[in-house]
């Protein structure tokens, strides 16, 4: 080989020098240079491949994935998204450290290459196969049958003894298991986890259209996760609605509230930093000199869950100077129409004054109309007398045309509702209002205007909302002055001077905000905005404390505008192809309903965490009303039995069975087992399995595990978990049974331990759940599947492409389930022939007419017989599906006629899919064989990627069109033209790899992002224009903001009142003394409960007792990235807990010293990270480190220390289980207790010598 | 005069969000490999803090860069003498625990592990020794957000006794920005000049410093000599490795690694035009000169006298062009936006920094309120003034406090705009800091709206001009080249 001779190259060095300068201080020399390719060989690549990192994150971002030599070598973010218009800062790049560092899982040692099965169960169950001629379901029997057995490999679960297995066998294992719960128990006693369907549609799917096929529960996520805001459901009747960041630089003003946007949304956080330079002031309300205050102007020093009270500071300024002593004419304007602020309340006169009863209705002013408990009322100014609105619930399951925001009453005449009744008053009158701060709770008593009104019943008095707003913040008006405080610096609820004791803020600070926050928007017409995250959701009073912020942004006309509003970021909650997916993932392409609960009620009851209570509800309450129950349990029971949450395990009987015994007590049909049911609820021959959790008959039976780290990252209490669920040997729970009993639900001793008979994890890497699980199955990386991807980030769709084929023996999630499918499908022709009847129980849900089922708030409970048990009505829906286990593969791999035969759509929008469902066999072609003959194929998952574009409004332009003119039609508005222009448009996975695309508007979401242009053209068919300001601003391509299609199209909010409430008049929320916003502290909970349970170690040594938080982290999206070497070593390497250095002095504790975190619920061990910016009294720990990495045997338990979660446990909040009324009512994953996590207080004790654990490989 | 070009970067720390994007990136393109473990040639240090490696900025310790001998520019290590002597010891090494112990985890002991009374652990080892190590003790970012700070933080060189009483421990005075680093690619580099080998040099074509990997013998004089500490030792190989600028994207036209994946978006890079004849003057300037020396360097690249010196070096049409859009000249020279890090140490960095604006120190007054007017003043912020000149300007405050303001007049003016209030505005605000209302908007468009064509300029390399195009069609890549063309006939 012969080298070439060098070309002429030219350097800087001290050698022969070509040309000299600077004085001779520098020279040119010439040499070969040809050594450069060096780097030049590296940096060349074979090819790169556009897919998307698929975390739970929110982040949604697309990467390019570098190839060489058939190796993936790195990862650089995409630079090709689609264009934000000329003036605007770009969505390029998107992707963050922890995403840079995702390559390094490809290959890693961490990585699970095969499928494994922990050795002592194998053997168990290839001994009992043998035993029984190898049948493998009796194999089950033998094992589950003998409790010697049983213990002895769930015992061992958690402490290592994997070993490898082919896919076959491991297929055979789990089918068989499935089969024997199905035949023991019923299907419902399986159950399936997966989170975050956005960050990975399609492998969200795989593992729910399965379960959902053979009857399996899909348990919800964003709930679970503390993720979902429940104050968001309860005041906009939405699961969440925000606006995609690039909206950020829309805003002229900008508070970020309990959300560290560097840290957490590194991706979004510079249309933050850069919106700053455009004008706009930034203001950083946390506890901690966070990342987020570097960008401040202002930092807001609030005390660690004491936000509510300075919310209520705020919000007392901005009543008192753009409400009370000022009008401000744009906020009237905007009230008037969008909130329930002008909605009349109707007062229940008590010895000492009056209280709220709940909203007036068209029943109670005598007005004779259709859905009339349901229709609500104002005052016309106009008029001079009560009228009944249009948009309230009752119109939209009518057919009235009149659920709308048009400012019309009953007859269609324009209407000016009266804000308050101030000057129109008959009476000022006492109000009570229930009133909580850190040390006591109590009732503000205040003057009240009044109008009194003549019913079929008498008079009754009734107010306004406003006007209960200006009582509840004290904010005094002439002649409402009794009972109010004199000023700002007046120390009485809830002044600025007031929240100075609980968050720290100077009253000072608090009014400035407030006043620029409301001065901001009334000068631009509402762009003043709040980013929000997981920092302050966490709290179990986190509704509460949102609805006193969201005070801020409704009282200020910023909701619903561009730039302005709630903003609210934790969950990749938003799928933006709703439709397509749903029908997918549930398999309601075949089956209707499909099993889906809340995840924080089945783990309360699964792992035994109700037996260990520590919250007393009397001590949570209204001081005005007595609560019904003491234990959060017995509302969960109430809960479930009026059809307000979905429990399964259902009944205390299989679900197959009971079918079997109706029809064999002589019921013909599926209306005569209903009956049949429903006889045996009320004789009590039948319960609800959530009764009575211990009993062996309603444990959860077998539990699948993907796409998550369900054990660490979310198992809040996850020593409850691992004793109850798992029963692995545990040392970490030290707590003991509680005194605080259920009246209803029943509580088993000894408790039960280690319920689940099977756990299947699938994952790419070993996690925390892995080590617990029995079976472990390789999955697919994001470089290694096809998949969609979407977020409330930003408006595009995304997809995953395959830079390599899975390496080992690893499979995409829709190819594990599709083959476990096959297995099943096969085992059941000789195990589970013929078809079966399956008796499925629905709660009442958000978004049907059942929202409308129980009237005014009031609990009637057919078990107490104050009711008759009728389903759909004051119990449950009870539905018969029937099931063929031989065509659960079949049915996998096409698409149902279902599509085609019922109603299509989501969130009470609906309209037929026949033309879709033909074009879908067209695009995917059809199968041949059983139950799929001649269905659209879906055997891959590009194939099931393609279903849910086709079949989704926002992915194809004539879906969007339908939906359009379908919101047309329910409401009476001329908007059936939204989509005109997109008729044509539709994506394809294919379009979507070339480059992302921006979603088509749909009514299945709150907000529009059409240009001023063409909102002028639709506004010219109204009869009036709305009142939105000028918006010439709009330019396209316009960004998404929420809620813009009720103040820009007048679609009603899906809410009781059709508007934005500040109030909720269930019982239960006046019972827990919620009507209004108020401010509640954290819980009172200590480490231990009672004296003699601390343990020695912490006796003997040196503590401090601190608030325990665990907000997101740094270097780690949950736990994922938190094993991975580059994450692990740009920090601790390893589990970190952040302390203030003065608290960390007076344990003898220094920088990266050893400590241990104790309270009742478990112990974690982890190294000081010791600082002055954070506050003292705090400990964080950034959430789900895991506890696989560098952790320590406890001192105090003699196990391996727990995860963040060891010092949580679930704490429930019975308004969340509220249901069957408008707004407040069932969602998977919309509405339903959420499972927070901040309210802990834990010792922190110095640990001298960790010890690590010895294991043998 | 000699008009030279170099690249350039510009890094808006006012955006940076801290997140490592940068380092992670480049670390997985560059220096994923055994013996460059414990190398980021890109990094993120939270000051105040040490930093990576150990109290780098300490040139006492270190010697790195150059010092103004009685008028004589030297290597602050010492001359060629220095190094002969010392050339099998050099006493001012960083040693590998000021950088830090690589590590890694036995991890596969979580899927291995035989059944067992505990739950399985990985635990680290040390890639130096291959032992557990019982604790980990330092990293290349162990001071995160004032993590340790007790420890550390006021051990930063920068905190000498004026500052003692601005910055301390104390929770509500508390205050951190970012300092991304990665090598300079310096127009006076001490490194190239400590080279005993001559392997290090500095591109004609573009300013990139590099070591050559076949010349270089492992002397590390460069090491030593750099005060920025951004050439590093491979264990492996035992030779010297740095920041590269990523050439072979750069040569294609793009940015580097770590700009182009910058999700804060804060990054520029293009090329300036520099006398080159003016390197030792203005390396030998007093301290608190240089910055403004270094300004003096940077040839005006719309002047038509400097289009044509260009011209008359051989650089070409679209490198003019590119020096004429460079955002680097604009931050740098026109708006005077962006500084040298630690220009005392007169190796001329031509990696620049705007520095960060920071919340109010104390609560706001609330008198006085005015809609435009509801940001902090610069002295009320809680990053002190001089703590910021000891970064950026040897001490010399100015500066620092024009730029600081310009960036909040930029912000008053804009908010004028969004409020509708742009004709009740008060210009002299814009005036006082050399600002009207268009250059106003200029700047934040390059600030905030900063398309990706804005941020980066780059030309591509004009590879025709010192090689046979034409022939490296066929043959580049393989590791055999083509005949020479005198060779051929023989």
């Amino acid at each position: 080989m012969k080298r070439k001779f060098s070309y002429l190259l030219r350097r800087l060095k001290h050698f022969t020098a070509r040309e000299k300068y600077s004085g001779g201080h520098s020279a040119l020399m010439s040499y070969d240079r040809e050594w450069e390719d060096f780097y030049r060989n590296r940096y060349s690549y074979d090819k790169f491949v556009y897919t998307t990192h698929g975390v739970n994150c929110t982040g949604s971002c697309r990467w390019k994935v570098y190839v060489k030599n058939g190796v993936i070598t790195w990862e650089h973010q995409a630079i090709d998204y689609p264009s934000t218009g000329p003036d605007f800062p770009e969505y390029e790049p998107r992707g963050c450290p922890r995403g840079a560092s995702f390559s390094w899982y490809i290959y890693s040692p961490l990585r699970v290459k095969y499928p494994y099965v922990r050795g002592v169960l194998l053997d168990l169950w290839r001994e009992a196969k043998k035993q029984s001629g190898g049948d493998p379901v009796k194999a089950w029997e033998i094992i589950l049958g003998d409790p010697e057995k049983e213990r002895k490999y769930k015992s061992q679960r958690g402490r290592g003894g994997f070993v490898r297995v082919s896919w076959d066998e491991a297929y055979e294992l789990i089918a068989s298991q499935l089969i024997h719960t199905i035949k023991k128990y019923g299907p419902d006693r399986i159950a399936g986890f997966t989170p975050i369907p956005a960050m990975s549609m399609v492998s969200y799917a795989s593992g729910a259209r399965f379960l959902s096929l053979i009857g399996g529960t899909m348990l919800s996520f964003y709930d679970w996760y503390a993720d979902l805001p429940p104050a968001s459901p309860q005041v906009w009747g939405e699961q969440t609605d925000v606006p995609e960041s690039g909206d950020w630089y829309n805003a002229d003003y900008l508070i970020m509230w309990g959300s560290n946007v560097p840290m957490t949304r590194s991706p979004d956080a510079h249309f933050m930093t850069e919106v700053r330079y455009k004008g706009a002031k930034v203001v950083s309300v946390s506890p901690d000199y966070a990342e987020s205050v570097k960008f401040a102007d202002e930092w807001v020093a609030v005390r660690a869950g004491t936000d509510g009270a300075l919310a209520m500071g705020m919000t007392h300024v901005i009543l008192k100077e753009f409400y009370a002593d000022h009008q401000e004419p744009y906020f009237q304007e905007y009230a008037k129409r969008y909130t329930d602020l002008p909605f009349l309340v109707l007062l229940k006169k008590e010895d000492d004054g009056f209280v709220i009863e709940r909203f007036l209705r068209a029943t109670d002013i005598g007005k004779d109309v259709s859905n009339a408990e349901w229709k609500l009322v104002v005052w016309d100014q106009k008029s001079n007398r009560p009228v009944l609105p249009n948009g309230t619930v009752g119109y939209r399951w009518e057919d009235s045309k009149k659920w709308n925001l048009k400012l019309e009453d009953e007859e269609g005449n324009k209407i000016d509702p009266a804000l308050t009744l101030l000057g129109i008053h008959d009476e000022v009158v006492t109000v009570k209002l229930p009133y909580f701060d850190d040390e006591t709770k109590g009732v503000l008593k205040r003057a009240i205007p009044v109008k009194k009104l003549q019913t079929p019943d008498g008079e009754v008095y009734v107010t306004t909302v406003l006007d209960l707003m200006f009582a509840n913040f004290g904010v005094a008006r002439p002649g409402v002055e009794e009972g109010y405080p004199k000023s700002y610096e007046d120390d009485q609820p809830h002044t600025p001077k007031w929240q100075e004791k609980f968050t720290g803020v100077p009253a000072e600070q608090v009014i400035r905000i407030a006043r620029e926050f409301a001065r901001n928007a009334a000068l631009t017409k509402g762009r003043s905005m709040i980013i929000m995250g997981a920092g302050i959701n966490h709290w179990y009073n986190a509704d509460i404390i949102y609805r006193a912020i969201l005070n801020l942004v409704m009282l200020t006309g910023s909701e619903g505008r561009n730039g302005g509003g709630w903003a609210h970021y934790v969950g990749q909650e938003k799928v933006r192809p709703f439709e397509g997916w749903a029908t997918l993932a549930f398999a309601r392409d075949w089956h209707l309903p499909p099993r889906v609960q809340n995840a924080t009620t089945f783990y309360y009851f699964a792992s035994e965490q109700y037996r260990y209570e520590d919250i007393d509800m009397e001590n949570l309450a209204s001081p005005l009303v007595k609560p019904r129950y003491k234990h959060p349990a017995d509302y969960l029971y109430l809960a479930v039995r009026l059809g307000w949450l979905p429990h399964y395990p259902q009944f205390n009987k299989s679900s197959i069975e009971l079918a079997k015994e109706a029809e064999q007590n002589g019921a013909k049909s599926n209306e005569e087992i209903v009956k049949y049911v429903v006889e045996q609820l009320k004789k009590g021959e039948l319960d609800f399995a959530v009764a009575d959790p211990g009993n062996p008959v309603n444990f959860p039976r077998s539990f699948f595990v993907w796409r998550a780290n369900w054990l660490s990252a979310g198992g809040k209490g996850h020593e409850y978990f691992i004793k109850h669920m798992l029963g692995s040997e545990n040392g970490g729970l030290l707590a003991e049974d509680s005194p605080i009993k259920p009246e209803e639900v029943k509580v088993r001793t000894p408790a039960p331990i280690g319920k689940v008979d099977l756990v299947v994890n699938l994952d790419f890497r070993i996690a925390g759940t892995a080590l617990y699980s029995d079976v472990v199955l390789p999955a697919a990386t994001w470089y290694e599947k096809e998949d969609l991807s979407s977020t409330d980030m930003h408006p595009f769709l995304h997809v995953f492409n395959a830079a390599i084929d899975p390496p080992w023996e690893a499979r995409s999630d829709w190819d594990i389930f599709k083959g476990l499918a096959k297995k099943f499908s096969e085992l059941a022709k000789e195990h589970l022939p013929g078809t079966y009847k399956d008796v499925v129980t629905v709660p009442l849900m958000h978004d049907t007419p059942f929202e409308i089922a129980q009237p005014y708030g009031k609990v009637l409970d057919w078990k107490k017989g104050e009711v008759e048990p009728i389903p759909g009505k004051t119990m449950p829906q009870i539905a018969i599906v029937e099931r063929d286990y031989t065509q659960i593969y079949n049915k996998y791999i096409s698409v149902g006629p279902l599509v085609a035969e019922k109603p299509f759509g989501a969130h009470g929008w609906k309209w037929s899919a026949k033309e879709e469902y033909e074009e879908l066999k067209e695009l995917l072609g059809t199968r041949d064989d059983g139950a799929a003959a001649g269905k659209p194929n879906i055997e891959y998952a590009k194939q099931a990627a393609n279903m849910v574009l086709t079949l989704s409004s926002c992915s194809n332009g004539r879906v969007a069109s339908k939906a359009w003119k379908n919101a047309e039609e329910k409401t009476g508005l001329p908007i059936s033209d939204v989509a005109k222009d997109y008729e044509a448009q539709k994506f394809t996975f294919d379009d979507l790899s070339i480059q992302p695309r921006v979603t088509v508007s749909t009514p299945i979401f709150t907000g529009n992002t059409e240009d001023y242009r063409h909102l002028q053209e639709i506004w010219e068919k109204f009869d009036e224009k709305p009142p939105v300001p000028d918006i010439t601003h709009m330019k396209a391509p316009r960004r998404f903001a929420p809620f813009t299609n009720n103040t820009e199209l007048l679609i009603p909010f899906r809410t009781l009142t059709g508007r934005q409430q500040f109030m909720l008049d269930h019982e239960l929320f006046l019972e827990i003394g919620e009507a209004l916003p108020v401010y509640k502290p954290p819980l009172k909970l200590q480490p231990f409960e009672f004296d003699e349970k601390v343990p020695e170690t912490v006796k003997k040594s040196k503590t401090i007792k601190v608030r325990y938080l665990t907000p997101h982290g740094k270097w780690h999206i949950h736990s994922t990235f938190f094993d991975n070497i580059r994450m692990l070593t740009l920090f601790r390497g390893g589990q970190y807990v952040w302390i203030n250095d003065q608290d960390a002095k007076e344990i003898g504790v220094k920088d990266n010293d050893w400590i241990e975190l104790v309270n009742r619920n478990g112990v974690i061990v982890a190294r000081a990270v010791v600082s002055h910016r954070i506050p003292r009294g705090t400990a964080f720990m950034y959430h789900a480190q895991d506890r696989t990495i560098f952790v320590p045997i406890s001192e105090t338990t003699g196990q391996v220390g727990g995860s963040h979660n060891a010092a949580a446990k679930i704490h429930i909040k019975p308004t969340h289980a509220v249901g069957a009324y408008a707004q407040l009512a069932y969602g998977f994953n919309y509405y339903g207790p959420t499972g927070t996590q901040r309210d802990e207080v834990v010792y922190i004790r110095k640990v001298e010598k960790p010890v690590f654990p010895e294991v043998e490989v | 005069m000699k008009l030279k070009t170099n690249v350039g970067m510009v890094i808006n720390l006012d955006k940076c969000i801290g997140c490592h994007t940068c380092s992670i990136t480049c670390k997985n393109t560059w220096t994923n490999r055994d013996g460059t473990e414990y190398m980021w040639w890109n990094n993120v240090e939270t000051k105040p803090g040490i930093g990576y490696p150990k109290r780098w900025e300490d040139q006492e310790h270190y010697k790195g860069g150059w010092e103004n001998k009685n008028g004589k520019l030297e290597l602050k290590q010492g001359g060629k003498l220095f190094e002969y002597i010392n050339i099998f010891h050099n006493p001012h090494m960083p040693t590998i625990d000021d950088y830090y112990e690589p590590w890694d985890y036995d991890y596969e002991k979580l899927i291995k592990a035989k059944p067992s009374k505990y739950q399985p652990v990985a635990r680290p080892k040390s890639k130096l020794t291959g032992e557990y190590m019982e604790k980990i003790e330092w990293g290349p970012n162990w001071e995160d957000d004032l993590a340790g700070s007790p420890e550390y933080m006021l051990k930063d060189p920068n905190i000498t006794e004026d500052l003692e009483k601005e910055i301390t421990l104390e929770f509500e005075r508390s205050f951190f920005f970012y300092l991304p680093r990665l090598c300079n690619h310096c127009l006076n580099p001490a490194c190239v000049a400590a080279c005993p080998s001559g392997a290090m040099y500095k591109r004609d074509e573009d300013g990139i410093v590099l070591v050559d990997q076949d010349m270089c013998r492992g002397w590390r004089f460069c090491i030593s000599a750099c005060p920025y500490k951004k050439v590093y030792f491979n264990w492996d190989t035992h030779k010297a490795e740095k920041c590269i600028f990523c050439y072979p994207r750069f040569e294609a036209g793009l940015p580097t690694v770590c700009s182009e994946t910058c999700v804060g978006r804060i990054r520029y890079v293009g090329i300036v035009f520099y006398d080159a004849d003016k390197v030792k003057e203005a390396a030998s300037a007093p301290e608190g000169d240089i910055y403004s020396a270094m300004l003096g360097l940077i040839l005006d690249p719309t002047d038509k006298e400097v289009q044509k010196l260009a011209e008359k070096e051989g650089i070409r049409y679209d490198w003019i062009d590119a020096a004429v859009r460079s955002p680097i000249y604009k931050l740098v020279k026109e708006f005077e936006v962006a500084l040298p890090l630690h220009p005392e140490y007169r190796t001329l960095p031509m990696v620049w920094y705007i520095p960060p604006l920071s919340p109010i120190l104390r609560v706001m007054n609330s008198k006085g309120y005015s809609d435009i007017e509801i940001f902090p003043a610069i002295d009320e912020m809680r990053i002190p003034i001089k703590y910021l000149a000891k970064l950026f300007t040897a001490g010399n405050e100015e500066p620092i406090r024009k730029i600081l303001k310009k960036l909040l007049a930029m912000r008053m003016y804009m908010r004028a705009v969004q409020l509708g209030k742009e004709e009740e505005f008060n210009d002299k605000i814009l005036e006082e800091v050399g600002l009207n209302r268009k250059k106003a908007k200029e700047l934040h468009r390059l600030l905030a709206v900063a398309k990706y064509e804005e941020r980066f300029v780059i030309p591509t390399t004009n590879k025709e001009q010192f090689e046979n195009t034409f022939k490296e069609q066929g043959f580049t890549g393989y590791d055999y080249k083509p005949p020479c063309d005198f060779c051929k006939g023989h």
